[in-house]
């Protein structure tokens, strides 16, 4: 009993000491922005980077979620003569859930195992230290510019996942499941709300701070050497997905507060 | 010669795990002059030196840098005095994304220089110093360790800092390459007047290059002094590494020695 009481509060202090590191990084990249000047070009490079060459597989996972959404959906509604509502509930799911939590667990496996694959290899190889030697403080010229480029591309990378997916489930609902077009898209314009698009924003915006922060916090305490970075990578992914997961939860009660359903 | 020592060590004490790295280091680093740490590898030798300029904080013992304690400074706090005082890297830690132009001009375009002209001629100039004219778009990949040191050396000192801090110049090199780098060290110092706070294990460098030498044994200060008492030293450790002699130690000391400067 005592061996699990222990454990339990092992974890427990674990789980705080690692949420209290990234809060604390998240804080810091916060004053960085204001106390120190902001490095556009390398932001402008990270944007190029992490946000357009993530768009394929962006896109293809939203288009393929969409696709089979309708389909599923289709088969079901198909036995209740509904099957003109596919569009509507496919739009609602992809830009309430589908849309931001899938592009965030991509992006928790493209660009946060790349960042903190990158950041860790430099701590292990000494080059953190050697920006720190070169008074440039690392949060300024790693984080900063990895953040801002996230904050402008997830959100963004989020609506193209939506658009695609409502797009594949028209084309698989119309040509392939013969659906009349014309009451899909009237269904679907019918149930849309611009509150819709704005949780696909505000969410994708929040879980590329949890991408971000949580990546460049491995990054910049991985240790011993390569397998220091291997392990890195893989918390990064892990813990950013669960994060991701775990706040969506908690953001869609929230947010279905500040916009509840039925009103505009 | 009456200038106050440019940094200044007292009672240094730094702990990893258990395990004590150094155990009260005690040392004044002059103005314009080598002075060169020596001891066995895994000392403490590169632990020190990163904490002269912040990576690390010490857990006792204080360190002034032209006077002033750097002791519990925040990373912003440090960074002027980072300006000032360069160092050398072990493995020169070049930023392995960046062209050896890039590297070097990196504290330049970090210090706000935009004139790429300007830019490029220094970074031409301090590669010239070093000998590596015409390197300028090579990856750090493509170039050998002496390379990498010589050019981790021109980004150490294109912004003219007032100290450089060397860790293991010489180490992994051949000899010639370890004779070129001892000459640039007295180049610089000869031609900027630059303090020099060298580690190295290597006797032949330290003797070309130092004013004044201390020994660092198992964490503490042992000597100090010039290269003519080291070797009038009766020691019979000092004596041994100078000879680069093992004494016939039983397994056991042995392995408590190294592992208490790991």
């Amino acid at each position: 009993m005592y061996r699990l009481i222990a454990a339990l509060g092992r974890s427990t202090l674990g789980i705080l000491h690692y949420t209290g590191g990234v809060a604390v990084l998240a804080a810091e990249t916060l004053a960085a922005v204001f106390v120190s000047p902001v490095r556009w070009r390398l932001a402008m490079r990270q944007v190029l980077e992490l946000g357009v060459r993530s768009q394929p597989v962006v896109i293809i996972t939203g288009a393929f979620t969409g696709a089979v959404f309708a389909a599923q959906i289709f088969f079901q509604f198909h036995t209740l003569g509904m099957e003109s509502a596919t569009g509507a509930l496919v739009g609602k799911a992809m830009c309430r859930e589908l849309g931001p939590v899938l592009t965030g667990l991509m992006l928790a496996g493209r660009v946060g195992a790349s960042m903190s694959a990158e950041i860790g290899t430099m701590k292990v190889t000494e080059q953190i230290d050697a920006l720190r030697a070169l008074a440039v403080h690392p949060v300024d010229y790693l984080v900063v510019p990895r953040a801002l480029a996230m904050i402008l591309s997830v959100p963004l990378l989020a609506g193209e996942c939506v658009f695609f997916g409502i797009a594949a489930s028209y084309y698989v609902g119309v040509h392939v499941l013969d659906i009349q077009g014309a009451y899909y898209l009237e269904n679907l314009l019918n149930w849309m709300r611009p509150k819709d698009v704005a949780m696909t924003l505000i969410k994708g915006g929040v879980f590329s701070l949890l991408i971000i922060f949580v990546s460049c916090y491995e990054g910049l305490n991985a240790r011993e050497g390569a397998v220091g970075v291997g392990r890195a990578t893989t918390e990064s992914v892990v813990n950013g997905s669960l994060a991701i997961l775990i706040s969506n939860f908690f953001l869609t009660l929230f947010l279905n507060i500040l916009f509840p359903v039925g009103s505009w | 010669m009456n200038q106050p020592p440019f940094l200044q060590i007292r009672g240094l004490t730094k702990r990893f795990g258990g395990q004590e790295i150094l155990r009260g280091v005690d040392l004044d680093v002059p103005r314009g002059r080598t002075t060169v740490i020596i001891g066995r590898s895994g000392g403490g030798k590169s632990v020190l030196l990163k904490h002269l300029i912040g990576l690390l904080r010490p857990d006792g013992g204080d360190i002034l840098v032209e006077g002033r304690s750097i002791v519990g400074l925040s990373e912003r706090q440090l960074a002027p005095i980072r300006r000032r005082v360069g160092i050398l890297f072990q493995h020169g830690a070049l930023f392995d994304s960046m062209t050896v132009e890039d590297n070097v001009a990196f504290p330049l375009r970090e210090s706000g220089e935009r004139d790429a002209g300007h830019i490029a001629a220094r970074v031409a100039e301090v590669l010239e110093v070093v000998d590596l004219g015409g390197q300028q778009k090579k990856m750090p990949v493509a170039l050998s360790g002496g390379m990498k040191k010589r050019v981790a050396l021109a980004r150490a000192v294109i912004t003219r800092p007032q100290c450089i801090l060397y860790d293991e110049p010489t180490s992994g090199l051949d000899p010639v390459v370890s004779d070129s780098i001892n000459i640039l060290i007295n180049r610089l110092r000869e031609r900027f007047a630059v303090t020099s706070l060298v580690v190295t294990h290597d006797m032949k460098s330290a003797f070309d290059i130092g004013d004044r030498i201390a020994y660092l044994k198992l964490g503490s200060s042992y000597f100090y002094g010039s290269d003519e008492d080291l070797q009038a030293s009766a020691d019979p450790d000092i004596q041994d590494f100078i000879a680069g002699r093992s004494r016939p130690l039983g397994g056991a000391s042995l392995a408590a020695d190294e592992g208490a400067g790991k």
